[in-house]
């Protein structure tokens, strides 16, 4: 009889014990970006990004706190800010505390906005949104809240690295600016010459012009402007369809200067360039994969690479999101209390998987890290793009880019 | 002045580009008396046959195979699909199109992915032929200019010259008549239909390394060739060539020079507003000739409906 009674107790101990373990809370992450229609490639890319990162970086680790396992779940936004915002409350219904969203800054506003005001209403179960792409400098700035973090160095801070780069080319003396005629492709312009301004007063600009976005049939035309400027250099931020055309069009009249991008490389655009973009593309981005930085560096693209053989880690901040956000809980020691995660978020130092430190600006939210100017090549690489011969290795990096950068961000502290 | 010859090209490569595609469609039109909102699709299939053929064949086998896969498309569909619906009346003919449309989108996207292919002119023309002053003008241009004249001429030849042509015309015109004399007018109808998509893929084969084959490229064009045929005349080859044309060297001049509103404005007379942010017309002020370029075909187009209803060259109203 006792020994049965102990049986039981045992068994009641096992099986609580079992229940615990079962309803260790798993910390989900709602991914709200096109999972559908045209910019679908970009989403979900990132989505796969995500998902690699939460369970290489966090839950291959053993998790978070008492072993809570990351889950990254997705909405698809459609590319609209009102379907986003409908998403962002079918997730936060299912009790989800933690929004990543990256494509369109017109969407990052929206969604700013949105969980500033839900979380003003509903202090009990607040949110955070972790901006992963978005690079409107007015979301750190005017726009910034204490719930928004951005991993991305914004379109200023991106710029400022680039024009550090341009101005050491002594060779240098007039520079073209073309982008898309809308807000992002309106504020690259205008850093970029308020920046070489700043640098390089000798340089020229000799075309500053936007074109209608995604409307342009032919881009023969705008190169044939730019050939005929004379200009030694080429700065755009169009992405897309739009970068593709334009820097064909301006190889082929014949221009042989450097062309420098924001977003032209992978999702078909590296292959697509091929042999033609050779000495001409140009990237500024982070976390340059070509050389890797340490092994562990090469282990987790070789495992991507491996597992997703369709897409490439195109936006390495997604791998610093993910395990900075794992270190805030752990410093927290909450993963449902968002105000203690957010301020262990501000502020931190950590050392990037990519190489380099990041530093999350307190001030304004906005992340400070190693920008890298890359160039499109097929020479000398580990790693390659769209499956191709081709991909982005390093050619300088700007260390802590924009550390000292200003901000007009005051925000309210819970 | 070196520029100005530099555009007269670029527009003659484009507008040529379009002519390969109004061509098609303004002769269906004329027969079906519907506008072929798909057309444009085929000129998107015969891009992404051509890559598919590039990368076993390479480029040359893909510039023949192409057309004609897209031209038996073309004709298989108007054979079992279009020649159905067609007894339904006009509407029923327009979704039936529209919605191919659609689905030839899907259907590319599904096999090729929505990135853009990497499919390239063929390596003999890469180089750059001659250049006028720093602008070189690629082989390739060289090249395009060169089938689209030839496709040209033969088309005029075969619509004018041959009896089989003599047939094609008489049959848009009068289909009972020349039924009654013995001809099989569905067989004409298919293979005019087959023709169009056809001189379409053809379009897409050699434009797609020139200007991106992505699942997009249908949308883009698509619309500016429903206004080269109205701009022409509708049924007209002439006027397909003249409206292609025209539209080419006007987006090409319209994209290539800065002429901004403000200059126009202030050469009439009118005062630039100091304080620019808060002017009421400050859009109107800060216009210039790109930005605007892209419209110019539709408003050219209804300049042309309103005065010239039939378009250049067409005979009868549209």
């Amino acid at each position: 009889m006792i020994k049965k009674t102990k049986f039981g107790v045992a068994t009641a101990l096992a099986v609580s014990l079992g229940a615990s373990v079962a309803f260790a809370d798993t910390v989900k992450i709602a991914f709200v970006d096109p999972l559908s229609g045209p910019f679908s490639p970009t989403g979900t890319n990132g989505y796969a990004e995500f998902q690699y990162a939460a369970e290489k970086l966090v839950n291959d680790q053993g998790g978070v706190l008492e072993g809570d396992m990351f889950e990254i779940v997705g909405f698809d936004n459609k590319m609209s800010p009102k379907e986003s915002l409908i998403q962002v409350q079918v997730a936060i219904d299912q009790g989800i505390r933690y929004i990543a969203q990256g494509n369109s800054s017109g969407i990052a506003h929206a969604i700013t906005d949105a969980v500033n005001k839900h979380n003003r209403r509903n202090p009990d179960d607040r949110v955070l949104f972790l901006n992963y792409a978005a690079v409107d400098p007015a979301l750190t700035n005017d726009a910034c809240n204490f719930w928004h973090f951005r991993f991305d160095a914004n379109a200023d801070i991106k710029m400022d690295a680039l024009t550090d780069v341009m101005a050491k080319d002594e060779d240098l003396k007039k520079v073209y600016v073309i982008g898309q005629d809308y807000s992002f492709g309106k504020s690259v312009a205008a850093a970029a010459v308020r920046n070489l301004g700043e640098k390089r007063a000798d340089v020229e600009i000799v075309g500053n012009e936007l074109h209608p976005i995604g409307k342009v049939k032919d881009f023969t035309p705008y190169a044939r402007k730019i050939v005929s400027s004379g200009a030694d250099a080429v700065i755009t931020g169009n992405w897309g369809a739009d970068m593709v055309g334009l820097g064909k069009a301006i190889i082929d009249a014949g221009f042989d200067g450097p062309i420098y991008t924001y977003y032209a490389a992978s999702n078909g655009i590296t292959r697509t360039f091929g042999e033609q973009g050779t000495g001409h593309i140009y990237l500024v981005s982070e976390g340059a994969v070509n050389p890797p930085a340490s092994d562990r560096t090469a282990a987790y693209v070789e495992g991507f690479e491996a597992k997703y053989p369709d897409h490439d880690i195109t936006q390495p901040r997604i791998a610093n999101t993910i395990e900075m956000l794992a270190k805030a809980i752990n410093e927290a020691g909450t993963a449902t209390d968002v105000v203690k995660v957010a301020q262990a978020l501000e502020g931190m130092e950590h050392d990037s998987i990519w190489g380099g430190k990041l530093f999350m600006r307190p001030d304004d939210h906005q992340i400070i890290q190693n920008v890298d100017i890359q160039e499109h090549t097929s020479e000398g690489l580990q790693f390659y793009m769209d499956a191709s011969e081709w991909g982005m290795k390093l050619v300088s990096e700007v260390e802590m880019a924009g550390m000292d950068s200003p901000t007009t961000c005051k925000m309210k502290r819970p | 002045m070196e520029l100005v010859l530099v555009i007269l090209i670029d527009g003659l490569v484009y507008g040529l580009l379009l002519f390969m595609l109004s061509s098609g469609l303004t002769l269906i039109f004329s027969m079906m008396g519907v506008l072929n909102f798909a057309h444009a699709s085929f000129y998107m299939l015969g891009a992404y046959f051509a890559y598919q053929i590039s990368r076993y064949m390479g480029f040359w086998p893909g510039l023949i195979l192409a057309p004609i896969i897209v031209g038996l498309a073309g004709a298989a569909i108007e054979r079992f699909g279009l020649r159905k619906v067609h007894q339904y009346g006009h509407v029923p003919e327009l979704i039936f199109t529209f919605g191919l449309a659609l689905l030839i989108e899907e259907i590319v996207q599904f096999f090729w992915g929505k990135n853009q292919v990497p499919y390239d002119a063929p390596e003999v023309l890469q180089f750059a032929l001659f250049s006028i002053g720093t602008n070189e003008i690629q082989a390739y241009k060289v090249f395009m200019i060169a089938i689209s004249v030839l496709i040209f001429l033969c088309l005029l030849y075969v619509l004018t010259k041959t009896r089989v042509g003599m047939i094609i015309q008489a049959a848009l015109s009068y289909p009972r008549t020349v039924e009654a004399l013995g001809h099989n007018v569905p067989f004409i109808f298919m293979g005019v239909f087959g023709v169009g998509t056809a001189l379409a893929g053809l379009a897409g084969v050699i434009a797609g390394p020139q200007l991106g084959t992505f699942p997009g490229m249908a949308f883009l064009l698509g619309s500016i060739v429903f206004v080269t045929i109205v701009i022409g005349g509708l049924g007209s080859l002439w006027g397909a060539l003249v409206a292609s044309l025209l539209i080419g060297w006007m987006t090409t001049f319209a994209a290539s020079y800065n002429i901004a509103m403000a200059d126009i404005l202030m050469a009439v007379g009118f005062e630039m507003p100091e304080d620019m942010s808060e002017h009421a017309l400050r859009d109107i002020w800060s216009l210039t000739l790109p930005q605007i370029g892209p419209i110019l075909p539709y408003l050219l187009m209804v300049v042309i409906l309103v005065f010239r209803p039939y378009g250049l060259f067409g005979k009868r109203d549209a």
